[in-house]
Formats: C-alpha cells, sequence, structure tokens
C-alpha cells in the first residue's frame, strides 16, 4: 500500500495515466487502502463508497485507452457532504439528514461526473457547514493531519485534512465565510473559494444563500487551477450564478507578477495577530517584492465590522433556509410526534445540533418584527461599506495579501464552550463573502510547533486568473506547498 | 437591548424549537455575548448608506415554459419518513 502514488498532484498523476503507466482502477485501489488505513485515526470521510469509485475508475480507464480523457478523468477526489450526490448518502454532518440519499446531482457533480473524476466519498464537516473547526459534525471530529490534537480547521475540515494526508488527489469545498480557506491554511493545502456567481450553488445545501461559494482544495496551485476549470461556469438551474465566460485558467499560470501592486491592508497586521503567523506572512510579501511586485500599503478601514455583519446576516439567511426541515419530505421525523407542531418542534430540535440551533436562534432574532431594522438592515448596509472599501482598494492595486487566520490550528476544544471566540477566529476571511470577491489560501510557512500557516490572497470580482497568477509565483518559488504531515 | 430567558423562549417557538432549561439559560448568555459584540455596528453612521442583500448585479432570470426533466413520484418520496400511495402521511391537522 506504500506505493507513492498518493503523495502526487493531480496534473503529475494525469501523465502517469496518459502514458498509461498506471491504471485509474490501480490509483483507486491506493487510495481505499491509504483510506482504510489511516481515517480510523483522522477521520476525513464520513462516507466511503469504495463499490462506485472502482466503477467510475473503470470507466476511467476506458476513456483513457481510448483517448477521450479530460484532465480530471480518473483522478480520485473527496467531496465535502454538503453537497448533493445521486444515489450516495449526503448529510451535512447532521443527525437531521444521517439517512438522506439525494435524488439528483449537484451541478459541480454533474460536470466531475462528465470530465470522468473517480468519487471516493463524502467528507466531513461542521453541520450544514456552520463552524471554524469541524468540531461541530454530528458524527465526530476530524483531526488535523500535522498534529492530532488540533482542529483541522472548518468547515470544510474533512476536506482539507483529506488533501493534506493523501487520503484523495483533491477535494471540493463549500465558503460562506472561510470555510474553504482557513482548514486550507490549517492543514497546509490550497484552497480557493472563487468570485460569487463563478460556480453553480444548485444542489449545495444552503447555509446562507448570499455567500454560498463552492470551490476546490488541493495539493497546489495548478491542481486548484483544473479543478476551478471544470466546475466553473454559468448554471441556469442557478438563478444567481454569473451569464459570462469562463477563461482558460491555465493561462494564469504562464505570467508572473513583475509589476503587479499587491495591496497590504494594515487592519489586518494588527493586535490579535500570532507572532508567527505575522513573520511567516511577512516573509511572503517580501519574497513577492523579490519577484518583482510592487507593495501598496492599502486600508480596508471597516474590516473591523465584518464577524458582526457576518453574524447577522448568514444567521438570518440561515434561519430561512433551515425552516425546511421539518420532518415533512425527507430527514429525521420524531416517530412519536401525533400532531403537526409537534412534529415540527421534535423533529428540529431532535435532529439539529447545538450550533445549528443557536444560528437559527440569532438569525430569527436578527429578522423578527421589531429588531429586522436595527441588526438586519444595519448589517446589510455595513456590507455595503465592505464592498465599497474593497472597490477602493482594487483602483491602486490588482491582488490584496493578508494572513488566512490570526493564528496556526488551534487545539480540539480550546473554542467549544465560547461561540464568540470561535466566530471571531474568521476575521480574516469573513470579508471577501460579505464583498462576494474571489480569495485564494496558499502554504507560506510552519509554527514552531510545526502546525502550517498560509497566506490568504484576494482578487477584483471574476478575477480568478490573477489571483491564480499571484499564487503560482509564489509557489514555483518556494518549497512550502511541498511540505507534508507526519502521518503514515 | 439584553435578551432574557422569556424572549429567548419566545424566538425558539417562531424557529419551531424546544429548549430545555439548561438550553434556555446557555443560550441567553451565549447570544447576548454575540448581540453586545455585534452593537459595535452602531458606532458607524450609515444614514444614506443602502442596504446590500446581493452582491451581484442580476435581475430575474427567466427561462422558457418548456418541460423539463423532474423527479418521478417514487424518487421524491424516496426520502419521506412515512409514505403512502404516493403522499407524505403527517399527523392529524384537523
Amino acid at each position: 500500500m506504500t506505493s507513492s502514488w498518493q503523495h502526487l498532484t493531480m496534473h503529475e498523476v494525469q501523465s502517469l495515466l496518459q502514458k498509461r503507466e498506471i491504471s485509474a482502477v490501480e490509483l483507486t485501489h491506493g487510495f481505499l487502502e491509504r483510506i482504510a488505513a489511516l481515517d480510523g485515526m483522522l477521520h476525513c470521510y464520513l462516507t466511503v463508497d469504495a463499490q462506485g469509485a472502482l466503477a467510475q475508475a473503470q470507466e476511467a480507464d476506458k476513456r483513457l485507452a481510448t483517448g477521450q480523457a479530460t484532465p480530471l478523468t480518473g483522478m480520485p477526489l473527496a467531496i465535502k457532504d454538503v453537497i448533493a450526490t445521486k444515489g450516495l448518502r449526503t448529510t451535512c454532518a447532521s443527525k437531521y439528514l444521517e439517512n438522506f440519499i439525494p435524488p439528483y446531482d449537484a451541478t459541480v457533480m454533474q460536470k466531475l461526473r462528465q470530465a470522468g473524476a473517480v468519487i471516493l466519498g463524502k467528507v466531513n464537516m461542521d453541520e450544514f457547514a456552520m463552524g471554524s473547526s469541524t468540531e461541530n459534525s454530528a458524527f465526530g471530529v476530524t483531526r488535523n493531519p500535522w498534529h492530532l490534537e488540533c482542529i483541522p480547521g472548518g468547515s470544510s475540515g474533512g476536506s482539507a485534512a483529506a488533501v493534506a494526508a493523501d487520503l484523495c488527489l483533491a477535494a471540493l469545498g463549500s465558503d460562506t465565510g472561510g470555510s474553504i480557506r482557513q482548514p486550507a491554511s490549517h492543514c497546509g493545502v490550497v484552497g480557493l473559494k472563487p468570485t460569487y456567481g463563478r460556480v453553480s450553488r444548485f444542489g449545495l445545501v444552503a447555509y446562507a444563500s448570499s455567500l454560498d461559494q463552492i470551490g476546490p482544495l488541493s495539493k497546489d496551485v495548478t491542481d486548484c487551477a483544473l479543478l476551478l476549470q471544470a466546475i466553473a461556469g454559468h448554471d441556469p438551474q442557478d438563478s444567481t450564478s454569473a451569464p459570462l465566460p469562463v477563461p482558460n485558467y491555465s493561462q494564469a499560470l504562464e505570467k508572473d507578477v513583475k509589476g503587479m501592486q499587491i495591496g497590504v491592508p494594515r487592519e489586518y497586521f494588527q493586535a490579535g495577530l500570532d507572532p508567527e503567523v505575522e513573520q511567516a506572512v511577512q516573509a511572503a510579501l517580501n519574497h513577492y517584492e523579490g519577484l518583482g511586485a510592487q507593495l501598496v500599503e492599502v486600508s480596508l478601514p471597516h474590516t473591523e465590522y465584518a464577524v458582526a455583519v457576518y453574524y447577522l446576516i448568514a444567521t438570518a439567511e440561515a434561519s430561512s433556509n433551515l425552516a425546511r426541515y421539518d420532518g415533512v419530505k425527507y430527514g429525521w421525523r420524531d416517530p412519536n410526534a401525533r400532531e403537526l407542531m409537534e412534529m415540527y418542534t421534535a423533529s428540529r430540535s431532535q435532529g439539529l445540533g447545538t450550533e445549528v440551533r443557536r444560528r437559527i436562534m440569532l438569525g430569527t432574532y436578527a429578522l423578527s418584527a421589531g429588531y429586522h431594522d436595527a441588526y438586519y438592515r444595519k448589517a446589510s448596509q455595513v456590507r455595503t461599506l465592505i464592498r465599497r472599501d474593497f472597490d477602493q482598494v482594487f483602483q491602486t492595486c490588482q491582488v490584496v495579501a493578508t494572513p488566512v487566520a490570526p493564528t496556526a490550528a488551534f487545539r480540539l476544544g480550546e473554542k467549544t464552550a465560547d461561540p464568540l471566540t470561535m466566530y471571531l477566529s474568521d476575521i480574516f476571511t469573513i470579508s471577501a463573502n460579505l464583498a462576494g470577491i474571489p480569495g485564494i489560501s496558499l502554504p507560506c510557512g510552519l509554527t514552531s510547533q510545526g502546525l502550517p500557516i498560509g497566506l490568504q490572497l484576494l482578487a477584483r470580482p471574476f478575477d480568478e486568473l490573477t489571483l491564480l497568477t499571484a499564487a503560482y509565483a509564489f509557489e514555483r518559488t518556494t518549497a512550502f506547498h511541498r511540505l507534508k504531515p507526519p502521518v503514515e | 437591548m439584553s435578551l432574557t430567558p422569556e424572549v429567548v423562549t419566545q424566538i425558539a417557538q417562531l424557529a419551531r424549537l424546544r429548549l430545555s432549561a439548561t438550553e434556555v439559560e446557555t443560550f441567553t448568555r451565549q447570544l447576548n455575548d454575540v448581540l453586545v459584540y455585534v452593537a459595535k455596528l452602531n458606532e458607524l453612521d450609515t444614514t444614506d448608506v443602502p442596504p446590500m442583500t446581493h452582491v451581484l448585479d442580476l435581475t430575474n432570470a427567466f427561462r422558457s415554459d418548456a418541460v423539463g426533466a423532474g423527479l418521478s413520484p417514487d424518487e421524491a418520496l424516496a426520502n419521506a419518513p412515512q409514505q403512502q400511495r404516493q403522499a407524505f402521511v403527517v399527523p392529524k391537522i384537523i
């Protein structure tokens, strides 16, 4: 089982598959064995679909043999369990949906299947994507492959840990307030949140509909571009997906950053930022200067209000979205309920976890009569100010560079007792969701304890090309993305 | 603007959630912490700022009224907690 294929990236495996040096079936077997050996310890997967994956791998081998392969044909991937997969259990890490089997595929899944990807299974997350540590999963925590007593980040913690530990070649996650970028940072992998509207949300179980986006988590920037290429584009099934052409993202990897203006917002380098994180991000900025980019000090003055805005808007939208879990058509129903209101209330209270209920409560309050203007409307107005900050800054620079999170991965259990402290750990990632702009996290160092540190780059709406150019320029002249966690 | 346990209980009813006495107590404290924190938004004067409910400049997305693929009744009912004769069964309503 210790073949070295699992440690490779997708684009490295691609040439082996195309030269038929390995088959997709062998590759898939290798990953299934590695999952069997290591996932008892890490707990990335909620569902492993060995049978389905091997059948898809056989199909992929046929396509490879007849020259009909795409860059993703035969690539074993993991999918966050918030994305609907036809015939494959999709739980959102909630007891409420423990036995839910979607009758349809999300648009991103249709695209991955058409491209010939192999779906290994569904990976762990905070329940309904609400959390920053994957500790809110109803089915147990996922451990950080770099340090088993630390959180992998969240909510896409299973996706990030599975990529880091080579339990898949790449993964899909979703990002509402940082849920791709923050776990990518904590697990030392690349994670991209596309512009709102770049990727279809059809079949993504809704948390906060004006903020949610699906995106890739991968071992390097080239793979990130490949996966984004496969899932991006307008979808008539999602009325909020943008009717814009999708550029060829591999072009981004041929450009450099000479003369590129990189904005450094002073509000992200203040009290509360861990010194080791600051040092690593500062070193990355210096590195960009060495590559010929120009650093520009900029200001995003409403940064300190982003967490407050987010926890009103996201919870308000959630309180509405999660009203569908009423025990009627699917999911958990209290079998003892004798009348309708009892059925609603008991089914929801038994099926939904504590953090989910807390956010529904907060959102219900923020929207309730007499409080709507003071909370929801006020937050929506400040959201405008946050977007204006970015519009302003992107007049003088193409990319903004910041830390992903104020600290490296914290310890399991450290913040579970105090929700507000947990919420504040998202302070650097939330603004991108509120403004709808794309953001990427890439590895830029390790702490003295050996935990990964992430660099965040943000760009103008729909300018993922520039984001990937800047990320790749850093990656190809550094070696952080090659560091591996000590799991075997 | 402080939340009382009574208001928390009332919000829970609106949200169709049942909370134990201990949960009412914990949620009251935790939600108050959050509300105290979000009150920092009042530092900002937003008098003439339009609210942003959506980041994209999209108008309604229309499509032609054509029959497309959908779920069969069996597929739609496959996840039902209780079903009978192609319908969802729920407790007696009237």
